[in-house]
């Protein structure tokens, strides 16, 4: 949610069951602006809160000019000080989702151990070989992070465009979904590099306006009628919405 | 000459009448004439009287053509469409009216209202990041009220929300005065003995006959007995609770739980819909629909996540030496809070209120084998009392008001977390508990006021992927043994092969019947 209409837009995404205290918003405004001030960032946004046993993280997103690329995840245990959170590649991805079980505890600097003894060689020369792949909580936060923006992250059809240069960016002329289109899911996108896009047959993407639709609509998803759009608890702007509780495990 | 210039004059004067109706012809156009264009503009120049008026005339020239333009009201018009957030606005209106014959009541509501404070509790759940927002709070508060209107409650609390698929629901809890809230059960089951009984009618003709020849073997299975559910007001149904959709939308009352109910919604996994009428469909197959699922996970939530402060509630003094019975409690009036630091620190202080619910499905463990007399042969009896020594063990729980640090983690994970929800102004913040067992049941407690609340999606969290019940394998139709084990028929070489062994062994056993009776008459 971006920072700037974070105090009134809250309320909006309240409905599953998660706020933050007064303190935590107020906390929120203040340090949301210096920080996108020290990186530089075009827009900041607030992308939401993992609970963890101890402890709490709330995440934020800044990006610079092109919406897409160059996302950067920054976590935070009190709203105040934020740090920034590793980017997620397919190694690490795959090493946490080995080794990474249960809850988040609330320690950043917690080590998730897990081992497995591989047989080398072939034939007399086999031998055993333990291997142990460790996991910081760090690491694995930014993974969990960039899944859920991979799965969950949607946006309304015509918020954001895309240049013919490549470049992402947002539709300043807007103005949301009209109540009968915004039930129907095929005018909510993916925000993520789009996988369906180019199997598209030439005949279905003469429908498509290429600066609008460069994203996977919602309706193309599997499993079908996994995702069902409440037109009262869903307000139609150009925002990405995450309060999230995850329990990863 | 006076002719010439009169004729001249005449002339001129035709041609400029001319000219003028040659101005005066409408355009096919755009329905103006030139002549009246030029008035029009030349009054306009006379009026304002531009600077440099040459250079602009054209300008405005156009602009006044563009002026003669006039909007036509289009015949078609839109019809307002009422959307789906009108018609609930509709329905949340009624919240906001004072019903009729309110007005003498004033002194009544504010002494003892069973109409819970919602407002507060949503200002300390807020504290600690949890809750609807404040609108949507404010208008659950509003729905309570019209609950305690409509019913005559004792004591009412809200519950908290349960999300589904298509809808969620607001869960009230309420409780009767004694004797109160009965309400109708007999429906629901003489309509399955009615279906019950239609269905054997129609297929009777047919298969009687075959069956008065030669009739199938009865089944000896007897199922087991089903466990007796618990009374109204006590136990598991201590409460009653109430669902909507929205707030504005008719309370619904849910039954009662069935012990059966508990146990198989123990074992399966399911979101809700949102529709209180929709199936249930699962193995092991759920007694019910969603309505009574809803019930089952409320009473199972209930017992795993109510807590309070220690020393909050106590027994009644009345209550009796039996440890284990003890199944109500009262406030203590002398209840001081307990400090929030401490509270937040250690879970010795924090109680559950409800009882546990026992594996059988109940509160209070009832013994299920002991048969009535109507069902039981002289001779069974007989054979039963021997099997009656290995009766089944009472199950036992922990008692009620034990407290939390007793609850046994899971994976390795603590059941419950806790936090203080300001770390800059402790002397002002409240202590909160969050669940790890069911996520989305929180706790709250601030000197002598507490509450608890469930917002999540009624699953308990099982520490590992889901995997649903297998079938159990299909049952053996008859024991294997080697009467009727098949085997291969020998072939032709080996019986002769057998026979020729044989005539073997005879003729030896023959040759040694010779030579002993050779023997025996040599002596």
């Amino acid at each position: 949610m971006d920072s700037e209409s974070l105090h009134y837009s809250l309320d909006l995404a309240a409905g599953n069951g998660l706020t933050l205290s007064s303190e935590q918003r107020a906390a929120l405004q203040t340090s949301l602006v210096i920080l996108k001030r020290n990186y530089k960032f075009s827009r900041v946004l607030f992308w939401g809160k993992i609970l963890g046993i101890k402890c709490d993280y709330f995440i934020a997103q800044g990006v610079e000019d092109d919406e897409m690329k160059n996302k950067k995840s920054l976590y935070s245990l009190n709203c105040m000080d934020w740090h920034l959170l590793p980017p997620a590649t397919e190694s690490m991805i795959a090493d946490v989702a080995l080794a990474a079980q249960g809850r988040f505890t609330g320690d950043p600097s917690h080590e998730y151990e897990h081992t497995e003894t591989r047989i080398k060689g072939e034939g007399d020369d086999a031998t055993e070989e333990e291997v142990t792949v460790k996991v910081n909580e760090a690491s694995r936060l930014a993974t969990a992070v960039s899944n859920i923006d991979k799965d969950a992250s949607v946006v309304p059809r015509g918020a954001f465009t895309k240049s013919p240069s490549g470049k992402v960016q947002t539709n300043r002329s807007f103005g949301g979904l009209d109540p009968i289109e915004a039930a129907k899911l095929r005018n909510y996108l993916h925000f993520r590099e789009p996988v369906n896009l180019k199997k598209k047959s030439i005949l279905e993407m003469s429908h498509l306006n290429p600066a609008i639709d460069f994203l996977d609509p919602l309706s193309e998803d599997n499993p079908k009628g996994g995702k069902t759009p409440s037109p009262l608890s869903r307000r139609a702007r150009g925002e990405q919405v995450h309060l999230d509780a995850s329990n990863s495990g | 000459m006076e002719i010439t210039e009169e004729a001249l004059n005449s002339e001129r004067l035709q041609a400029a009448a001319r000219f003028k109706a040659f101005m005066m012809k409408n355009s096919t156009k755009t329905n103006l004439n030139l002549y009246d264009h030029l008035v029009r503009l030349l009054t306009k120049v006379m009026d304002e009287r531009p600077e440099n008026a040459v250079d602009v005339i054209e300008d405005m020239s156009r602009e006044l053509k563009g002026s003669i333009l006039q909007e036509k009201q289009d015949t078609l018009r839109d019809s307002p469409s009422s959307s789906a957030a009108l018609l609930l606005a509709e329905q949340q209106k009624a919240l906001f009216t004072r019903a009729a014959g309110d007005e003498g009541d004033h002194e009544e509501d504010l002494v003892e209202s069973p109409l819970p404070n919602v407002a507060e509790l949503a200002f300390f759940f807020e504290q600690a990041g949890v809750g609807l927002g404040r609108e949507e709070m404010h208008r659950v508060f509003l729905a309570l009220k019209q609950l305690v209107d409509s019913q005559c409650l004792l004591r009412c609390r809200f519950w908290g929300k349960i999300f589904g698929t298509h809808s969620n629901y607001l869960v009230a809890e309420g409780e009767f005065r004694e004797g109160e809230g009965e309400e109708e059960e007999g429906t629901e089951q003489t309509h399955e003995d009615e279906e019950r009984e239609e269905e054997p009618e129609e297929d009777k003709d047919e298969t009687e006959l075959v069956e008065a020849a030669d009739p199938p073997p009865k089944s000896t299975y007897k199922p087991p007995p089903p466990v007796p559910k618990e009374e109204n007001h006590t136990g598991v149904n201590k409460y009653t609770y109430f669902v909507c959709q929205e707030p504005g939308m008719p309370w619904v009352r849910l039954p009662m739980v069935t012990p059966a109910q508990i146990t198989v919604a123990r074992q399966i996994r399911r979101f809700f819909t949102g529709r209180l009428d929709a199936p249930v469909v699962s193995y092991p197959p759920f007694p019910g629909n969603e309505t009574n699922y809803l019930r089952a996970q409320i009473a199972r939530i209930s017992a795993g996540t109510h807590v309070s402060p220690l020393g909050f509630y106590q027994f009644g003094e009345d209550e009796g030496e039996d440890d284990g019975l003890r199944d109500s409690y009262e406030e203590n009036p002398n209840f001081e809070g307990i400090n929030v630091n401490e509270m937040a620190e250690s879970l010795n202080l924090w109680v559950h209120h409800v009882q546990h619910i026992l594996t059988q499905g109940r509160c209070v463990w009832v013994n299920v084998t002991k048969k009535s007399a109507d069902d039981v042969d002289e001779d069974a009896e007989d054979e039963e009392r021997e099997e009656e020594s290995d009766e089944p063990e009472p199950e036992v729980g922990p008692p009620l008001l034990t407290p939390l640090s007793e609850d046994s983690k899971i994976n390795d994970t603590l059941p419950w977390s806790t936090m203080i929800s300001s770390n800059l102004i402790p002397q002002f913040s409240i202590a909160v508990l969050r669940s790890n067992l069911w996520p989305g049941a929180y706790a709250y407690a601030s000197g002598r006021k507490f509450g608890n609340i469930y917002i999540g999606w009624g699953m308990k969290y099982i520490g590992e992927a889901y995997t649903p019940t297998i079938l159990p394998p299909p049952q053996n139709e008859y024991p294997s043994g080697p009467e009727i084990t098949e085997a291969l028929d020998p072939s032709v070489e080996e019986e002769q092969a057998l026979k020729a062994a044989l005539e073997e062994q005879t003729a030896a056993l023959e040759e040694t019947e010779d030579l002993e009776e050779d023997e025996e008459e040599d002596d």
